[in-house]
């Protein structure tokens, strides 16, 4: 499982690591900071974390964050909801987006599954 | 709720800290720190020494949700 998240991570341009799905998210912070990413167009791979505590402790362990949710832009950590929203509203999200992945950045919101 | 203020004063001195409990529940806490321990520190980097005073409440349960501001002084 370790492995997986690491993959997801590294591989997957931005990913969501969220407690529940964007279409029913399980926390408020975990829909503040799927928010943010979407009205900077974010292409956001979403994972959720509650189906198994492993895959919360796994990716606490990768990261060195205790809380969820965690944003990762190209294998890079940017932060939690409160930084997420801080870095969309100054414009720094997109601008972030933009030098990592391009103009062309917009794209679908997907889920990955961690088993 | 006093814990959390403790914990962040042992962990920044002399700075500007300050602990709301949101819900009134004792679980849902937004925590403001100001401090030059912060300046030209990411906000990753900043919100990492927030996590890491705060270390303790947030394994044992304490903590159930935590909002962070962190500003530098500089």
């Amino acid at each position: 499982m370790k492995d997986q998240i690491q993959q997801i991570i590294e591989h997957e341009d931005v990913v969501l690591f969220m407690k529940g799905t964007p279409q029913f998210a399980m926390c408020g912070n975990s829909q503040r900071a799927l928010d943010a990413l979407r009205r900077a167009g974010a292409p956001v791979t979403a994972v959720d974390i509650l189906p198994d505590p492993a895959i919360r402790q796994e990716l606490t362990a990768l990261s060195g964050w205790p809380t969820i949710p965690q944003v990762f832009v190209r294998g890079e950590l940017i932060g939690g909801a409160d930084i997420v929203e801080v870095l969309e509203q100054s414009g720094e999200l997109e601008k972030t987006l933009r030098e990592k992945l391009g103009d062309e950045y917009r794209g679908e919101e997907r889920v990955v599954a961690v088993a | 709720m006093n814990r959390l203020e403790e914990l962040l004063g042992e962990a920044f001195p002399g700075d500007d800290v300050s602990v709301e409990d949101r819900t009134g529940g004792g679980d849902h806490f937004q925590v403001t720190v100001v401090s030059p321990r912060f300046d030209g520190l990411s906000l990753v980097e900043q919100h990492r020494l927030v996590y890491d005073a705060l270390a303790a409440p947030l394994a044992d349960g304490t903590i159930h949700e935590l909002r962070i501001s962190t500003k530098g002084t500089g």
